[in-house]
């Protein structure tokens, strides 16, 4: 197929005049921002509020706890709440290591990816974008993304601290993570902004096509300190 | 697929009269365009970004080349391939040929325009590999064995219970006395039918809204969570698109994206936006052995340069036909290829040739609305004017419209004849009208006054009355300057 290739980059080239692509080469290097919203430009414990306001605008649910230890009560709650067997598929994230699953007893957890027959997953994020309530996630040996899509109801945990004002924050903390291989993205990188959703029946908007039906969002408040609502959060 | 473009007059008609379709595409008015409304409105630099997004298409367009070879020395050092495709064919067979290699019984697709537009289902189906979509938009007409209404809700046309009658028809192990009234039940059963098709399927077909030339990753958004369980589960991932996807850097991609939701179903982000790069890497637990991406070109490097080159911009949202009258009334199969509305007045013809798809830039009222409401501000009205004039000067107008034309061409030009000529054809008129003030028939548009009385022209000329009226005010040398030029 390199005859294809030839063809239509020689194609291209013809429709050119001067070919001059410095242009390209420094956008590619020095990636410039866009506009980013103003509505995100706010102090960090608002900011927390925002992707609140945001996330349960998009129909996912938020619970907001104190720390690390309240996460095992929060995600038994969330379970009783939907009738569903006290069982959940955890992530092999140790950002989850720090909550003491063993607190509840009751509680089964399995940890490792899914084969589709696990009805609740639970996983960390790796940032929360308030500009829009979204849940940014990336794949990864401790972060199967079979977690985001297979179960019914996805349970994330993020933390206060992750939460981000853009997705180009995101992207920024993505790169410093990624520098042993710059300009390499993990696998995957998936938004998630609300359960599974349709509109292909009539446009009536149904939740649960073929992602979960759910997305719960456990909060945890670990800062950042310091910025205890300062302001109030007045919509957008 | 086979075009039926030519036909769009008769298409338009059966459309008419056809009651599903026309209570079905009520709802585009109180849905899409609402919600668009809506959700720019929440975001006060909208237009700003709309500007940003044009741009950004224009930088990348004017460096194509260089982001396309960019983008594909990326998704190699990935570990990812990259295929090259002239036409429709070769990119089939390149499809074909990686299907084989995995001797792959299934595949499932998430919702990809270019495979619409290689006619990629008969394709596989015809050798032997069973193509499953998976949007649910998709697999309703997969079933119907139509081809999609609109670019991003293909099955916009039909009704619930048309919904109803094909699952019966094809879901033949489930109880033929299950209920399925309400969409939501209907859901149900195409979630447990799919469900089992995604953990079957050897490969995955994916569109891509965007490639990112900066990561070599290809980009999709979906609602419903298909497209992502189509490319993670199978072993091969296969991303198809065309070569205008491209875009530069992840920054640029995020820009875009900031006005493709918002501007397609009024949604601030899609539930799920996805980035892709490359296969699983040795420590990942789950994703696809093999990350292929089938670059399309079909008649796209040929627009670069000409006075299309605009139309390039285009990133599918949907909403110069969410918007668009014409559209509205018809409905997207109407206009007989892939493409409908405002964006496929212009790309159709372009891709399969004004001969073939003449009618459809004429499908325009030129109201401006499409152009109005498009994030990257394709002038669409003027586009299509475009093609009414080669139409025309390739004589594929009809002879009686050419007439007529040159005929007023001829007096246009020579302005004092056109007075006097648009004076006695007003009197004569008059005169046809009789008492009543209406033309019941005229020779030249019989079509027009077999539905409806023409008015007859009640008072003088525009220009008569113009000059009337200069000749009572009192005139400024200005005026008289510019009147000395009318």
């Amino acid at each position: 197929m390199s005859d294809a290739r030839a063809e239509i980059l020689g194609k291209i080239r013809q429709s050119r005049g001067v070919i001059d692509d410095s242009a390209a080469e420094a956008r590619l290097s020095t990636r410039p921002r866009g506009i980013i919203p103003a509505r995100t430009d706010k102090a960090p414990g608002v900011l927390v509020d925002l992707f609140v306001t945001q996330a349960e605008f998009v129909d996912a649910s938020v619970d907001r706890v104190a720390s690390a230890d309240d996460v095992p009560d929060a995600v038994a709650a969330y379970l009783a709440s939907q009738n569903l067997p006290s069982e959940v598929r955890l992530a092999p994230d140790t950002q989850l290591d720090d909550i003491p699953w063993d607190q509840r007893p009751t509680l089964l957890v399995s940890r490792g990816k899914t084969d589709g027959s696990h009805e609740v997953s639970v996983t960390a994020a790796f940032a929360g974008i308030a500009e829009t309530g979204s849940l940014m996630l990336h794949s990864g040996p401790e972060s199967p993304s079979t977690l985001n899509f297979l179960p019914d109801h996805h349970v994330v945990v993020l933390r206060a601290s992750q939460v981000r004002k853009s997705y180009e924050d995101g992207w920024d903390d993505l790169r410093r993570q990624m520098t042993s291989r710059p300009n390499t993205l993990p696998r995957t990188v998936n938004f998630i902004t609300g359960p599974s959703r349709t509109g292909d029946i009539e446009q009536k908007i149904l939740m649960g096509a073929h992602g979960p039906r759910r997305l719960h969002i456990v909060l945890i408040d670990d800062g950042p300190i310091g910025t205890s609502t300062p302001e109030k959060f007045d919509g957008i | 697929m086979e075009s039926t473009s030519h036909r769009f007059p008769e298409n338009a008609r059966a459309a008419l009269t056809n009651e599903a379709l026309q209570s079905a595409l009520g709802k585009l008015e109180t849905g899409f365009v609402v919600n668009r409304a809506t959700a720019a409105g929440r975001l006060p630099e909208f237009e700003a970004l709309r500007d940003q997004a044009r741009d950004i298409k224009n930088h990348t367009l004017a460096h194509l080349d260089y982001y396309l070879e960019a983008f594909e020395a990326k998704v190699i050092e990935n570990g990812g391939h990259v295929h090259w495709a002239s036409t429709a064919a070769e990119a089939r067979q390149i499809i074909l040929d990686i299907c084989r290699t995995v001797d792959a019984k299934t595949v499932t697709k998430g919702k990809s325009m270019i495979a619409e537009e290689i006619a990629l289902n008969d394709y596989l189906a015809e050798n032997g590999v069973e193509p499953i979509e998976t949007d649910l938009g998709e697999y309703i007409i997969q079933l119907r064995d139509e081809p999609p209404s609109h670019i991003i809700a293909p099955a916009v046309h039909v009704i619930k219970e048309q919904v109803a009658e094909a699952f019966h028809v094809a879901h033949t192990h489930l109880d033929p006395n299950r209920s399925l009234e309400e969409p939501r039940e209907l859901l149900e059963e195409a979630r447990a039918v799919l469900r089992q098709k995604f953990l079957d399927a050897d490969v995955g077909i994916t569109g891509a809204n965007f490639l990112i030339a900066e990561t070599g990753t290809s980009v999709i958004v979906t609602n419903e969570g298909n497209g992502d369980l189509t490319q993670i589960l199978p072993k091969i991932h296969i991303a198809l698109a065309s070569l205008e996807k491209v875009t530069p850097t992840l920054e640029d991609t995020t820009s875009l994206l900031r006005v493709l939701a918002r501007s397609a179903t009024g949604q601030e982000f899609s539930s799920y936006t996805t980035f892709s790069t490359g296969p699983r890497r040795d420590d990942d637990v789950d994703g696809p052995s093999e990350y292929h991406v089938v670059l399309l070109d079909n008649g796209r490097s040929g627009m670069l340069g000409s006075e299309f080159q605009d139309m390039l911009r285009c990133i599918r949202c949907g909403a110069c036909m969410n918007h668009c009258p014409v559209y509205g009334v018809v409905g997207g199969h109407a206009y007989g290829w892939v493409y409908p509305g405002p964006m496929g007045a212009v790309l159709t013809p372009t891709l399969i040739g004004v001969e073939e798809a003449g009618h459809l830039p004429n499908a325009s009222t030129f109201c401006g609305r499409c152009e109005s409401v498009c994030p990257v501000r394709i002038p669409l009205p003027n586009l299509m004017r475009q093609y009414r004039k080669r139409e025309f000067e390739r004589k594929l107008v009809p002879a009686s419209t050419r007439a007529g034309l040159g005929l007023w061409a001829f007096f246009a030009r020579r302005p004092a004849l056109y007075r006097v000529a648009t004076e006695i054809m007003g009197l004569m008129l008059r005169v046809m009208g009789g008492k009543r003030g209406r033309i019941g028939w005229l020779p030249a548009a019989r079509g027009w006054t077999a539905h409806r009385d023409m008015p007859a022209p009640t008072g003088r000329t525009f220009q008569a009355q113009w000059v009337a009226r200069r000749a009572v005010r009192p005139q400024s040398s200005k005026d008289a300057s510019r009147r000395a030029k009318l």
